[in-house]
């Protein structure tokens, strides 16, 4: 429903909102929108930010902790205007070119970038999704951040410390995304949505936003997500549309379903490097493909050779049944 | 420098393994290390076969306790969550375990250190226009303000990775916050090693000094390659060559693949 709402009856809960992806962007991400894209490195939107690309938004913040290739390709698409992060590099493997394109030579045209740390992000979000004025945390005393985010300030605790004394503390505003897209392992229909593995900020990320679309490998009905709901992490008042998109996170992984495709990551480095590379490559993988299907059918057998993953079933937990 | 009783290694050794193994023994006796990807996390997994059989590794991902089948990739590699003993969502991660004061020893990799411990891992060059822009902070701020201690590994150590006055400061020492007047939790970095020696320092108040050279390094090209005035301790000792034992764990049990052993 998100913070605007009145607290009203939760009239979305029993609806099915699922719908198909063209449909969940061209109706939930506009043009100047806030955006967030939210998965630490599990379960990252990938398909939605192709959609994205493909559909030409324009003049986008982007709120994601860990700016990533779905970024990067987001850059060179000329979506994004304006980036709020705490991580701007390709994990592990490497460099973001277009990004440091845009942020080293202004090409083709300068990046806003609003930069924290990852705890910053977090509270961020946590503030926006308890309707708080700030979030306070240890971080940023004596870091030269705050002399380049003016959002990132210091204030009196309004109590005495251990020391007698009032303490001082760093404090970060809150975040409310128009809207944000993460992706999961399976919702039901109303969009109780369950992640196992790294949940990452997926909730807390989504509760900030005014509208949330959550992308899902399988819809399943909803006596498989009511037979485990401490796996729900995200209930569905919260949702506004859920979108059935298998293998949605690649390269990224979902924890049961495939695995990470390294050799693509450490392969960006390369591909972004060349700014005519890069074009030729979105070119043939996102304007050039009408939809996530072709995106995979073009990547053939690799999920079933490469990125397979075996079996660890969690042992079932008896929830009770009163008699 | 406590190194087991045991045969130097014979043969060649890489840098990366010099430096991943020299890393492992400052863990001796550890309970919890946040490790950061990389040489840290190499270090960390030779750690709990040799001097620290009890240490739990902790990632900014939100897994306690792995125990992963392969050697992760990445901090989220899914080999991380499979057999853990614990996955936590990045609040309770970063607030209740981070800030919450329960990590002894932070390792982090940093692009410049200087004399006080401060990092940088944002920019070389104006923040607003840099000639290079490097990943930024991460967890590595967060880190610094609240680890016990934080380790410190460098690939290379040359003047413009240990310069004299930093490009910026991402994740600041304790000495930092106490300029600002806000109490530090932890003592900022206590130990950097590197491919020539290790330096260590108690906490605020005090540089990093040289306390230790690899064998055939001299002191003079350790502050050669320095970029501030490098203290030198009163004894420089040095360290123990990596053993056949440790070798053998790190390249056949840790990293087969070489992924982070160059």
């Amino acid at each position: 429903m998100g913070p605007d709402a009145l607290p009203t009856e939760a009239m979305s809960s029993a609806r099915d909102k699922t719908m198909g992806m063209r449909e969940a962007i061209t109706s939930f991400v506009h043009d100047g929108n806030t955006v967030c894209l939210e998965g630490f490195t599990h379960l990252i939107p990938t398909a939605a930010g192709h959609e994205i690309i493909r559909q030409g938004r324009r003049n986008l913040a982007v709120v994601r902790m860990t700016a990533d290739i779905v970024v990067d390709q987001m850059l060179a698409g000329g979506c994004v205007s304006r980036l709020v992060s705490s991580f701007v590099g390709n994990s592990s493997a490497g460099s973001l070119g277009e990004l440091r394109r845009r942020m080293e030579s202004g090409v083709p045209e300068p990046l806003e970038f609003e930069e924290y740390s990852h705890y910053g992000m977090v509270c961020r979000y946590l503030a926006g999704a308890q309707r708080l004025p700030f979030y306070p945390l240890r971080s940023y005393a004596g870091s030269d951040l705050p002399s380049v985010n003016p959002a990132i300030r210091k204030v009196a605790s309004p109590y005495t410390g251990p020391n007698g004394e009032l303490e001082q503390i760093y404090v970060v505003p809150p975040v409310n995304p128009d809207v944000t897209i993460v992706h999961a392992q399976r919702a039901d229909r109303s969009g109780n949505t369950q992640v196992w593995g790294l949940t990452g900020v997926q909730a807390e990320a989504v509760f900030a936003a005014r509208r949330a679309v959550v992308v899902v490998e399988e819809i399943v009905a909803d006596e498989v997500v009511r037979s485990d709901p401490n796996r729900t992490i995200i209930p569905a008042h919260a949702v506004d549309a859920v979108v059935e998109c298998p293998r949605g996170a690649h390269p990224s992984f979902a924890q049961g379903y495939y695995d990470r495709d390294n050799a693509f990551y450490r392969s960006w480095s390369h591909i972004s490097r060349d700014p005519v590379r890069l074009e030729n490559w979105m070119a043939e993988w996102i304007h050039g493909t009408r939809d996530h299907a072709e995106y995979l059918a073009k990547l053939q057998g690799e999920f079933d050779s490469r990125l397979a993953v075996g079996e660890a079933p969690s042992l079932p937990v008896n929830y009770g049944r009163r008699l | 420098m406590n190194a087991p009783p045991e045969e130097a290694a014979t043969g060649s050794v890489t840098s990366s393994e010099l430096l991943a193994v020299v890393a492992s023994r400052e863990l001796v006796g550890r309970l919890t290390v946040f490790a950061g990807i990389g040489l840290p996390t190499l270090s960390a997994s030779l750690a709990q076969l040799t001097v620290a059989p009890a240490l739990e590794v902790v990632y900014e991902s939100g897994v306690c306790g792995a125990h992963p089948s392969h050697l992760p990739e990445t901090i989220a590699d899914a080999v991380l969550i499979t057999d853990a003993e614990a996955v936590l969502a990045m609040p309770a991660l970063f607030g209740y375990v981070l800030q919450g004061g329960h990590i002894g020893v932070g390792f982090l990799g940093a692009a410049q250190i200087d004399r006080w411990g401060n990092l940088n891992s944002s920019v070389i060059g104006d923040w607003a226009r840099p000639k290079v822009r490097l990943p930024g902070s991460g967890g590595a701020m967060e880190v610094m303000a609240n680890a016990g201690e934080v380790f410190i590994v460098m690939r290379r150590h040359e003047p413009r990775s240990l310069p004299d006055r930093l490009d910026f400061c991402t994740s600041p020492g304790p000495d930092r916050a106490l300029a600002e007047g806000i109490r530090p939790l932890g003592a900022g970095v206590t130990r950097v090693i590197t491919d020539l020696g290790i330096l260590a320092r108690q906490g605020p108040g005090e540089e990093l000094q040289l306390v230790a050279v690899h064998p055939g390094v001299t002191v003079d090209q350790v502050r050669a390659a320095t970029g501030w005035d490098l203290r030198v301790a009163g004894a420089v000792a040095s360290v123990a060559p990596p053993t056949e034992n440790e070798l053998r764990l790190l390249r056949r049990d840790v990293d087969p693949g070489r992924v982070y052993l160059r």
